[in-house]
């Protein structure tokens, strides 16, 4: 069984073409890393899994249900975090989880968000504004948002992006607990090192298409990483 | 090809459709030789200002729905006609206006509902000239299009409305009986400039494709630089 | 209709943690009413014939400083993709939005009015009653349709100056019928009010229903 079955997923605007037809398999359990230069079409692909995004042709299915017929239903299984944060910056922790804890329709809201925060280190900074938190503290309680519906398919699009090494300590250690608890975890990143990290799993995209695929940490990838992603900022 | 012969037979009928209106049209007994502004007026407002709502629609409805760019383009040069037309039309109508009405302009339902399509179409512009990224400025031109239109009727009905509550000017530019060779001239000029129309729209659908090509080429060339 | 509380609840706790969307609109609809008030002041005319223009300027400009603020809050931290996540439609989005706004405006209309009618010596009578009714119906078509515009202007460079742009003159209709209605009640003619009700709802009806359809394409990247 797949958690993410992508099926020539095509993403064109007129003359535009962000993705020529992605076709990539990750089954349950898998820790998936994902390169790309920028604009390579890393983004536009997980923004299309994450229903964000519209694709022009293909077929998307995250836990077996088609992405475009039941956008509704598949999003209850995705957890998705960038860069940004997408939490309020008047309300604090606990109100923003329960904003979100209601959205998903959660049964027992109140304890699954104390443990969170525990988790997340968040719960001295409970009831402040997150207005006044540090990127670091605002990426932990964005953290907690993603892993709040408890998502068996996890999205991360280039999360490290400006965090301090405290809160990539915190992601780091999220992910490996998601992993270990049988989560499925897609991560687009152009960093080698920080993408393999806890991968199983690593997958080139160049040009709207998947170039690569392999086992993480082999040669094989990093000769890959070499030749698709150094060679092209070079140019 | 097709675009010349809509250049031709706009030319052929134009011609005597302006020596119709001027020459051989008979002066009106009341409003004398002002009414015969009304045989330019009332095409541009029908097919000018109302034929390019119903494109805009059709425009913005057709995007939606299969999110083709052609739409897109449909639509803008709907507007982009919709704007020089009712601005012209408007025109036409003040300087008809001041001699028989004594004013520039009187609300009436059907000035009213004018003006107003004519700043919906400008507001369709200006959306359109903020929105740098191709793909949204369509959906999002789309959308105000689209509900820009649904606008129409809803506004006529109360503009409608609000002239039968309250007092209007009486005399239309029509008159009473219509003599059988005023509205001939009406027909010729009506035929005239719905071929001008149609002329200048594909003109510009076709300069609008181009366009995009242009800017498509313009950033292939950048991007390989 | 639990996310649609869940969205209106979050825009209360927000408001009542900033007070800038109620106190803005309330600022600011109270300084036209001022405002005309000093202009029309020597022209000598009655105060119930400026009156119902005066009354719905302020409401749909107060309006639009709202709607600008409660898009600005989803905007920043693009806290919009935050709710396109979750498992709601963006139908059920749109009218869970429609509803904060419509809730807000209300809110600020309902201080404004009886400004309105201190500041033009109107006793508090039926009219009142009459007036508030209105406004309801007026504010309700002129939330469905500031909402969905609020997030089209939202994606431009100029969004503040866009939203009048784009929304004035799509809410004409609203504000002949309502200005219509209210001056007919306000001059105490046997009000012939029904067709000016008829087209404020008919008005939000089709607006409702046309930006639930259309709402996908306003916030889909």
């Amino acid at each position: 069984m797949f958690a993410l079955e992508s099926d020539d997923i095509r993403k064109t605007f007129g003359h535009f073409t962000a993705l020529a037809g992605v076709t990539l398999n990750v089954e349950r359990g898998e820790f998936l890393a994902l390169f790309g230069r920028n604009g390579a079409g890393k983004t536009t692909f997980l923004k299309i899994a994450a229903t964000l995004v519209r694709h022009t042709h293909g077929k998307l299915r995250v836990e077996g249900v088609d992405i475009s017929d039941e956008p509704e239903k598949a999003r209850r299984y995705i957890g998705f975090l960038s860069h940004n944060t997408y939490v309020y910056r008047d309300l604090n922790p606990v109100e923003n989880l329960r904003f979100f804890a209601r959205l998903y329709g959660l049964k027992d809201p109140e304890h699954r968000i104390e443990s969170l925060l525990d988790r997340v280190g968040l719960q001295r900074r409970r009831s402040d504004p997150v207005r006044g938190f540090s990127r670091g503290l605002h990426q932990r309680l964005g953290i907690a948002r993603v892993m709040l519906h408890d998502p068996s398919l996890i999205l991360l699009d280039e999360p490290y992006t400006g965090l301090d090494a405290h809160a990539v300590e915190t992601l780091d250690q999220m992910l490996d607990e998601a992993s270990a608890a049988g989560k499925t975890i897609i991560l687009t990143t152009h960093d080698l090192e920080q993408g393999l990290r806890g991968a199983t799993r690593a997958a080139i995209i160049d040009r709207g298409k998947i170039v690569f695929t392999g086992a993480a940490n082999t040669a094989a990838i990093r000769e890959a990483y070499a030749s698709y992603i150094r060679v092209g900022v070079s140019r | 090809m097709k675009v010349k012969i809509l250049a031709i037979l706009s030319v052929i009928t134009m011609i005597p459709a302006l020596y119709m209106i001027f020459l051989f049209a008979p002066t009106e007994a009341t409003q004398g030789n002002a009414q015969r502004i009304f045989y330019i007026h009332v095409p541009l407002a029908v097919v000018g200002a109302y034929g390019s709502a119903i494109m805009l629609f059709i425009g913005c409805l057709g995007f939606l729905i299969t999110r083709d760019l052609k739409w897109d383009r449909f639509a803008a040069c709907s507007a982009e006609m919709g704007v020089v037309f009712t601005a012209a039309q408007l025109l036409t109508a003040m300087m008809w206006a001041k001699p028989i009405w004594g004013t520039w302009y009187a609300f009436d339902s059907r000035g009213t509902l004018q003006i107003v399509l004519l700043l919906i179409y400008i507001a369709y512009f200006m959306l359109r000239s903020y929105l740098p990224d191709r793909e949204k400025r369509a959906k999002l031109c789309g959308v105000f299009g689209l509900l820009g239109m649904v606008d129409v009727p809803i506004n006529y009905l109360s503009i409608y409305l609000f002239r039968t509550q309250h007092p209007q000017p009486v005399i239309s530019p029509g008159g009473g009986g219509v003599d059988p060779d005023m509205a001939k001239t009406l027909l010729m000029s009506f035929i005239a400039i719905t071929l001008l129309y149609a002329y200048v729209f594909v003109r510009r659908l076709t300069i609008a494709k181009v366009e995009e090509e242009v800017d498509y080429l313009t950033q292939v060339a950048l991007a390989n630089e | 209709m639990k996310p649609l509380t869940a969205i209106v609840f979050k825009d209360i706790v927000i408001e009542m943690r900033s007070k800038e969307s109620i106190s803005s609109m309330l600022m600011f609809g109270i300084l036209v009413l001022v405002i005309f008030m000093f202009a029309f002041e020597s022209s000598g005319l009655e105060k119930t014939v400026i009156g119902p223009g005066e009354l719905w300027v302020a409401f749909s400009f107060a309006a639009i400083l709202g709607l600008n603020r409660s898009l600005a809050m989803e905007i920043d931290n693009d806290c919009l993709q935050g709710l396109l996540l979750a498992p709601l439609g963006r139908g059920e989005l749109y009218l869970g939005k429609v509803a904060s706004n419509f809730a807000f405006m209300i809110i600020a209309e309902f201080i404004v009015l009886p400004v309105f009618f201190i500041l033009n010596n109107l006793s508090f009578d039926q009219r009142f009653i009459g007036i508030a009714g209105i406004s309801i119906l007026g504010t309700l078509g002129i939330s469905a349709v500031g909402t969905i515009l609020s997030t089209i202007s939202a994606n431009t460079r100029m969004k503040e100056v866009m939203l009048p742009i784009l929304q004035i003159p799509l809410s004409v209709p609203v504000i002949i019928a309502a200005v219509e209605a209210t001056s007919q009640i306000l001059n105490n003619e046997k009000p012939e009010i029904s067709a000016w009700l008829t087209i404020l709802a008919g008005f939000s009806i089709v607006y409702l229903t046309v930006s639930y359809l259309v709402f996908e394409f306003a916030v889909e990247e």
